[in-house]
């Protein structure tokens, strides 16, 4: 039984950080048809960002409470950088070409990325250890859970939430859902759809950062960590059907389920649960769990 | 999305002109392997590395033809390299071709449960699932302590026709073998491309439905090129782990598997001798940036990508194959 719990503990834990970025990766997904394998590189520079955030707010003797702004910050910031620059100054170039030639593109970029958080950062882990430790430990029956991960689960319906919101009940969300469903009507409409995709893009980097700043106190950042993570959310998405929220939340639930279940019970099998879980899924539904059914042309 | 593209007429291969082609492709072959005799040991290493891995993007064009790609052909490619390491290590079967012909089986056999199972996707469904495959094959692989778990394990130096190959020629006569092992494999595909089925293939680029309607089997067809690409991978990871000496679980990690595409795009998948220039131009790259930038080569490696995507959609083939032919999906 505290087996049990402690798995969904776990499992919803890395399933909170998880779906944030699958979330990104899977609105860029919807409105520019582009599976963003740099998506890992934008996670990654989220969380060196929040490193290097978040120890200047310590060196300027802030109180420890100000590391989460902290963070926040660290990811607005990338955003604000990264999102302009890669998508107007490279990906524009690429739009409407074969979608495995954007992948490669995407590859390359990720790439490019690779070096340069190594220029920026160095090849030395960095720790960030204070917004760890600030929410305490929970205690729940016999086990001593930390506080932090009851936290990130609460940003991740949060983020959620407000995605849910800003896309279904302002007018601008509801001008990018137009564009998802068909750019050319969209367009002749009088929508600008270069700038729906700078706002979906900018979005995607900022939800890859914000995962990267805040999981930044669970892991060691360093040369390395967006390879993972890319691999994992791409699990998720193609779980959920790309271009679904619905689908990216169930999809990082089951991920990060059968990766904790996998984890307690059958360590051996941890790095290739989740592909196993992802091969199962596409047998049933070869195209996710929430994707909509397109017509075939003849 | 525009409507699809006119779908431009194949190209028959006329008995003469196949031919041709087929000469100047053993011309080619004969002189490349005259001419190691006469390379620097890194060269004739590079166009080794070049040939063996050339083989894995060789599957990959071959898929490409019938409109998907493979995103895990390292699964493969590693299949085909521990499957000759062990064969070596464990069986004591030593001969250079015979471990290459056993690498391609090898992988051929463990693709084909797959086969059917995947000839059912498209686009990025298929890329994810083989990555998906490829990725599993790496957990094991790393897991497996047997095999030497994540640091692999060495493999001794093969023979040929029951020949020792001296420490001084070994490198030589491994890079004959690859060039001529690969340049046959690529004389065969060229045969394939032009055959019934290769132009079937061609058919369910433009349109699957179009395909079935004139009674053509689309899975079958996307099943056999899947089985035919797993050969060709195998091989080739035969063929790389017999020069380097050593395998680890990284020939199944995805970013082997991004560098196979990656020359496959590059190559276009219209000519099968710019698969092979592609992968060279790739190796050229590498070897050259992480000499003189080591701290930087995959930057070095990601512009370059960009570049080559950006001004050459339609691959390195396009510059001699079908100039007319414009409006085709790169």
């Amino acid at each position: 039984m505290a087996t049990a719990l402690t798995i969904l503990i776990d499992g919803l834990s890395y399933a909170s950080w998880l779906f944030i970025v699958a979330l990104g990766l899977t609105l860029v997904f919807g409105v520019l048809k582009i599976l963003n394998i740099a998506h890992g590189s934008f996670y990654a520079l989220g969380a060196y960002a929040a490193a290097t955030f978040v120890g200047w707010f310590a060196s300027m003797k802030f109180a420890p409470e100000w590391s989460l702004v902290a963070m926040l910050l660290a990811a607005v910031a990338v955003a604000v950088l990264v999102a302009p620059l890669t998508e107007r100054g490279l990906m524009r170039f690429f739009y409407g070409r074969d979608e495995v030639l954007l992948v490669l593109v995407t590859y390359a970029l990720f790439l490019v990325l690779e070096d340069v958080t190594k220029l920026l950062w160095g090849a030395n882990p960095y720790y960030v250890s204070e917004p760890y430790a600030m929410f305490g430990n929970v205690e729940i029956g016999e086990q001593v859970y930390v506080g932090y991960d009851f936290m990130l689960m609460g940003l991740a319906v949060a983020v959620g939430l407000a995605v849910w919101w800003g896309l279904n009940r302002t007018r601008q969300g509801k001008i990018v859902l137009a564009v998802i469903h068909s750019e050319e009507v969209a367009a002749s409409m009088g929508v600008n759809v270069s700038r729906v995709y700078m706002l979906a893009f900018g979005v995607g980097v900022f939800l890859a950062a914000l995962g990267g700043a805040f999981t930044a106190p669970l892991i060691s950042v360093q040369p390395g960590v967006s390879v993972g993570v890319i691999i994992v959310s791409f699990a998720v998405v193609i779980i959920g059907g790309l271009g679904s929220i619905e689908g990216a939340a169930i999809g990082a639930l089951i991920v990060g389920l059968a990766r904790s279940f996998a984890v307690h019970v059958m360590p051996q099998a941890e790095l290739f649960s989740i592909y196993i879980v992802m091969a199962l899924v596409l047998m049933v539904r070869p195209e996710g769990l929430f994707q909509r059914i397109q017509a075939r042309k003849i | 999305m525009t409507p699809s593209s006119p779908p431009h007429a194949p190209r028959v291969a006329s008995p003469t002109r196949g031919g041709l082609v087929s000469l100047a492709g053993v011309l080619l072959i004969v002189a490349l392997v005259v001419a190691g005799a006469f390379m620097p040991k890194w060269l004739t290493f590079l166009l080794t590395m070049a040939a063996s891995h050339g083989l894995v993007s060789l599957g990959i064009v071959l898929l490409m033809r019938g409109g998907v790609v493979s995103f895990g052909q390292g699964l493969v490619f590693a299949v085909g390299g521990y499957a000759a390491a062990l064969a070596f290590n464990r069986l004591g079967f030593t001969d250079a071709l015979g471990l290459a012909v056993a690498g391609g089986v090898a992988a051929t056999v463990v693709a084909a449960p797959f086969a059917p199972l995947l000839s059912r996707y498209r686009g990025i469904f298929f890329a994810m699932l083989t990555l998906a495959m490829s990725m599993v094959a790496y957990g094991v692989l790393v897991k497996t302590s047997a095999l030497g778990g994540s640091d692999g394990f060495n493999m001794g130096r093969p023979t040929l026709f029951g020949q020792a190959l001296p420490d001084a020629r070994a490198g030589h006569v491994l890079y004959g073998v690859t060039i001529a092992f690969a340049g046959v494999l690529a004389l065969l595909a060229r045969t394939y491309f032009d055959s019934t089925r290769g132009l079937v293939t061609q058919a369910v680029r433009e349109n699957e439905l179009r395909v079935e309607y004139l009674g053509g089997s689309v899975r079958e067809a996307m099943s056999i090129n899947f089985l035919l690409a797993a050969f060709a991978g195998g091989s080739g990871g035969a063929l790389t782990v017999m020069s380097l000496g050593h395998i680890d679980p990284n020939f199944s990690y995805w970013t082997t598997s991004g560098e196979f595409v990656f020359v496959a795009i590059l190559a276009g998948w219209q000519s099968v001798l710019a698969v092979f220039v592609a992968s060279t131009l790739l190796e050229v790259v590498r070897s050259f940036s992480s000499l003189y930038f080591p701290n930087t080569w995959q930057l070095s490696l990601g512009v370059f990508l960009l570049l080559m995507i950006r001004f050459l959609p339609r691959g390195i083939g396009s510059l001699w194959v079908d100039r007319g032919a414009k409006g085709d999906r790169a």
